[in-house]
């Protein structure tokens, strides 16, 4: 392992806290923000008036129906009298949060980050919340064709299987896994013990994706606090290091590029391995969380991440390389497919649970191996964003 | 209300609470005039000709379509339009039996993206001239054999009195099975 | 630097096209910059409901020239995608960092209802107010009150920051205005009338930044950022100070201690401040401390913030004349200190200049403020 030379400093968590992931909260947006943030805080062993900055991240405005809608949650985010950015990469959100309140740290601006995000997926309810990504295309040359959301990720599930010779019930093996093991979340929304006939038989609803394919729409939050090293000496004996970040943002012409394969992952992951000093990441990653919302896309994550050779990862998946008591262990917390969905929050919990597991306190979800070294990823827009962190203890 | 506020993790609703607490109900008018801006003007101008149009790039010998005025991958300010053939290949397909709003269709559609050939340019699988369509002249069971992938497709266009410069200006792109 | 726009409408350019006019003059100022090589990431400043496009950071990277490149969005002014880069140069992680913002407001045909779409839709939307600039009125009225500032006082502040608009370049709304001129004028909501609100026009604008070995290589003479600060107060209206600019106060002693600056109001030689409402304007002055409160009116009726005081404000006019580019208004604001700081400011160059601070909040139903202070 090589040490970076360009960075100075190292960043730690030392808190992590989230609320539950539900279809529906009674909780508004703020009070959401609140409870993960409260949690986190008191996990870190601080109160507000210790935090300097805050750095928050929530997904598509309307979801929450407001405009400006950072502005608006930023007080149950603690963004009271205090530096507040609000950053957004559509359903990457979540890990590139602890990413820009990284630098917040490492530049020296900031010691203490109060890093929060929110959705509230359900105050778009008429007619659906899904109905909102009828906004996400160019409003050109897609918008009037009508499209829905599943359009996009079913275009490139079947270019994927195509390409990879990957069939459905290999896919659904993933959807298997993930709720399965979202039963031992006790923040779970879709965990559920099924079997892949359930999923190859729930509606249709774009051909190659199934309901069960797909991870459910969700309200919830998640926070961290991210500090500086001589802070993270001081408040904690486990504290876990942010040292690897990286990410990518490819064209939005999507129709124009090979779908099988995520280069602007591979882009992004790139970059944080070579800040964290990894040279060969399927040997030195020891747990993985990467973006789960529909299944397949796990395995097409796991290869741009270099997790595993191109078109490999559906054979990893049936050899029970990725449970939690293999190998590489993918997804223990349950991913979006079995927490839930709510975008920018779930992104984040990714990496909480990451931090969960370095430390030791993931509970009945901690993977068998001993873990050092993991990593948290999210994907977003139309089909462009890979943000990657890598931690270590 | 009956329901006990919980601070720890938060208050799950079900579907019939969560319609007995909204409060408020807002529909925002969100409206925009978007201009198409110079490249995608002509572009729909030309699809009201019939006509497919493209941007090519010295730099990386990629067609864009959609045109663009600036090759993303080459920084470079493009000049020259050429021609698409309203031909092309099915890069990859899907059965939607969805609308925009999640609800179900009576007949469900096939939707594709459709690589277009372009007489005289040469693209690799990797980028490449692809517009996203609906596609005609073929069953699910084409798609979910994947049949379809690699099928050669021709645009079958509107009537030219109802062409306005729109996408819509091509109804779809008929597989032409051999 | 490059920018594209300041015009009331510019049907003829999408956004994007507008964007790549910007970067191409921002590129070429910095002596031929390649993006595709030599920048290391990207920052938009945008949010959805501007745009009408939700997830509008999809649209970002193409033409800028940041395809396949770290690029990201931050929901907030330009210059809160400044301080990002700034702290993204200062930690390492990059050396050479775009940011870009921009605003099509033309293009917007239901802006009272995405004005109103940011209030709190518990609390204050329900409320139907008719007008939004109703809420402003509000905070111009107890800040009037509370430093006696009378209507002819926001009167002399528009007169001079209109007449200074005739000096530039980029200023639809422009005008020679009298303070009987201005005191006839029809009210939007009192005390604020036409002439104490911005209208909107349309820009892009692209800023390139870099480390200091860097900058001296790549630019002829670099604009310097001393410090960056930015703050929220609160989100709830009610609870908020509605005569002292809280949030620009923090926002600008954040700043000053990176810049060592004790004494703001005789280590600052101008000021680029949001103006997008009149009383905003002066709030910000002496929440940058550059004038003591006591002192805000008579510095105003003497002379002291006009171009031959001694310390100008908005040397070469602000948002009253520029328009306001939504969420761009901040590198706009940069964009003329810039000038003034590379002797590039034509007609509204002030003489010797070193060092401006640049403030610009993030308008109605926000209490977000950004300061940056720059010299050469």
């Amino acid at each position: 392992m090589k040490t970076n030379i360009y960075v100075k400093s190292r960043v730690a968590i030392v808190g992590a806290g989230m609320t539950l992931f539900r279809r529906r909260m009674l909780e508004t947006p703020q009070e959401l923000a609140w409870i993960a943030a409260r949690r986190a805080l008191d996990q870190a062993g601080l109160e507000l008036r210790d935090i300097d900055c805050v750095v928050s991240g929530s997904a598509p405005d309307a979801f929450d129906g407001v405009h400006l809608k950072g502005e608006y949650y930023s007080e149950g985010a603690g963004a009271i009298r205090k530096p507040h950015v609000r950053v957004f990469v559509g359903g990457g959100t979540g890990v590139f949060v602890p990413i820009a309140a990284w630098w917040h740290v490492a530049s020296g601006l900031c010691r203490r980050v109060l890093v929060v995000a929110e959705e509230k997926m359900s105050s778009a309810a008429d007619p659906h919340p899904q109905a909102v990504f009828r906004h996400i295309w160019d409003p050109f040359t897609e918008k009037p064709l009508n499209p829905n959301l599943i359009w996009i990720f079913a275009l490139e599930m079947h270019r994927y299987m195509h390409k990879c010779s990957v069939s459905k019930e290999d896919i659904a093996l993933v959807a298997v896994k993930n709720k399965r093991n979202a039963l031992d979340n006790p923040y779970a929304q879709a965990a559920a013990n099924i079997t892949v006939e359930d999923v190859l038989k729930s509606e249709l609803l774009v051909y190659p994706v199934n309901r069960l394919d797909i991870s459910p729409v969700s309200d919830g939050a998640a926070a961290l606090v991210m500090v500086s090293e001589e802070w993270a000496r001081r408040l904690t004996d486990t504290p876990v290091w942010v040292d690897g970040i990286g990410y990518t943002l490819d064209t939005s012409y999507w129709t124009n590029r090979e779908l099988s394969f995520p280069v602007y992952l591979k882009n992004a992951s790139e970059m944080a391995y070579r800040m964290a000093g990894i040279d060969r990441p399927a040997k030195e990653i020891d747990v993985a969380e990467p973006y789960d919302p529909f299944d397949y896309k796990e395995l097409h994550h796991l290869e741009g991440l270099g997790l595993v050779p191109r078109c490999k990862a559906a054979e990893m998946t049936r050899e029970g390389v990725t449970q939690r008591d293999g190998d590489l262990p993918i997804c223990p917390s349950g991913g979006l497919l079995g927490v839930g969905n709510p975008i920018a929050a779930a992104g984040l919990m990714k990496v909480a649970e990451i931090f969960w597991q370095l430390r030791g306190e993931a509970g009945r979800r901690q993977v068998k191996k001993s873990v050092t070294t993991g990593l948290a990823q999210a994907w977003g827009d139309l089909m462009q964003v890979g943000t990657v962190v890598i931690l270590r203890r | 209300m009956g329901l006990s506020i919980r601070i720890r993790g938060g208050t799950p609703l079900r579907d019939e609470e969560f319609r007995e607490i909204i409060k408020e109900i807002d529909s925002p008018r969100a409206r925009y005039n978007m201009a198409a801006g110079e490249a995608y003007s002509r572009f729909f101008e030309s699809l009201r000709r019939g006509e497919i149009l493209g941007t090519y790039c010295p730099g990386c010998g990629l067609v864009h379509i959609p045109p663009k005025i600036y090759c993303p991958y080459c920084f470079r300010y493009l000049t020259k339009w050429v021609r698409a053939s309203d031909e092309g290949r099915v890069v990859t397909a899907v059965v939607s039996y969805l609308s925009a709003t999640l609800e179900r269709l009576e007949k469900p559609e096939i939707i594709g993206i459709i690589r277009l050939d372009v007489p005289g340019y040469r693209f690799t699988s990797y980028r490449f001239p692809g517009i996203l369509h609906r596609i005609c002249g073929a069953s699910e069971d084409d798609v979910k054999s994947q049949r379809i992938f690699d099928a050669r497709v021709k645009a079958r266009w509107a009537p030219e009195d109802r062409r306005i410069g729109s996408i819509n200006d091509i109804e779809c792109f008929e597989v032409m099975w051999r | 630097m490059g920018y594209s726009g300041f015009t009331r409408s510019s049907e003829h350019l999408s956004f994007r096209e507008m964007v790549f006019q910007a970067a191409l003059k921002a590129y070429d100022d910095t002596g031929d910059l390649d993006p595709r090589r030599e920048v290391d990431a990207f920052i938009s400043c945008q949010e959805d409901f501007w745009e009408g496009v939700s997830i509008s950071d999809e649209f970002a990277p193409d033409q800028l020239g940041g395809v396949l490149k770290p690029v990201y969005t931050i929901t907030g002014d330009g210059l809160h995608c400044m301080a990002n880069a700034y702290m993204m140069i200062k930690s390492g992680v990059a050396d050479v960092v775009v940011i870009e913002s921009h605003g099509k407001p033309s293009e917007i045909a239901s802006m009272r209802d995405i004005l109103l779409f940011t209030l709190d839709p518990i609390y204050v939307r329900p409320l139907k107010i008719p007008n939004p600039h109703a809420i402003q009125a509000l905070e111009a009225r107890m800040f009037m009150e509370a430093r006696r500032i009378s209507r002819e006082d926001l009167g002399i502040y528009v007169v001079q920051t209109k007449n200074n608009g005739l000096l530039s370049s980029r200023a639809p709304y422009s005008y020679r205005l009298s303070l009987e001129d201005y005191m006839v004028s029809e009210y939007v909501a009192e005390p604020l009338t036409l002439f104490d609100i911005a209208g909107y026009s349309d820009a892009a604008i692209v800023a390139i930044l870099a480390g200091e070995d860097t900058a001296r290589k790549i630019a002829k003479e670099p604009v310097w950022i001393d410090g960056v600060g930015w703050a929220t107060e609160i989100s709830t209206i009610e609870l908020r100070s509605m005569d002292e600019d809280v949030s620009t106060k923090i926002a600008s002693e954040m700043s000053y201690k990176q810049a060592g600056i004790d004494n703001p109001a005789r280590s600052i030689d101008a000021v680029e401040v949001d103006e997008r409402y009149s009383y905003k304007a002066l709030q910000a002055i002496e929440a940058l401390g550059l004038v003591r409160k006591d002192e805000l009116a008579l510095e105003l009726r003497s002379g002291g913030l006009s171009r031959s005081g001694s310390t100008p404000v908005n040397p070469g006019g602000g948002a009253l004349s520029e328009g306001l580019p939504l969420e761009a208004h901040g590198l706009a604001r940069l964009l003329s200190a810039y000038e003034q700081l590379r002797g590039r400011a034509g007609r509204a160059q002030l003489g010797d200049v070193e060092r401006i601070a640049i403030h610009s909040w993030r308008g109605l139903g926000t209490s977000s403020s950004v300061v940056a202070i720059v010299s050469r």
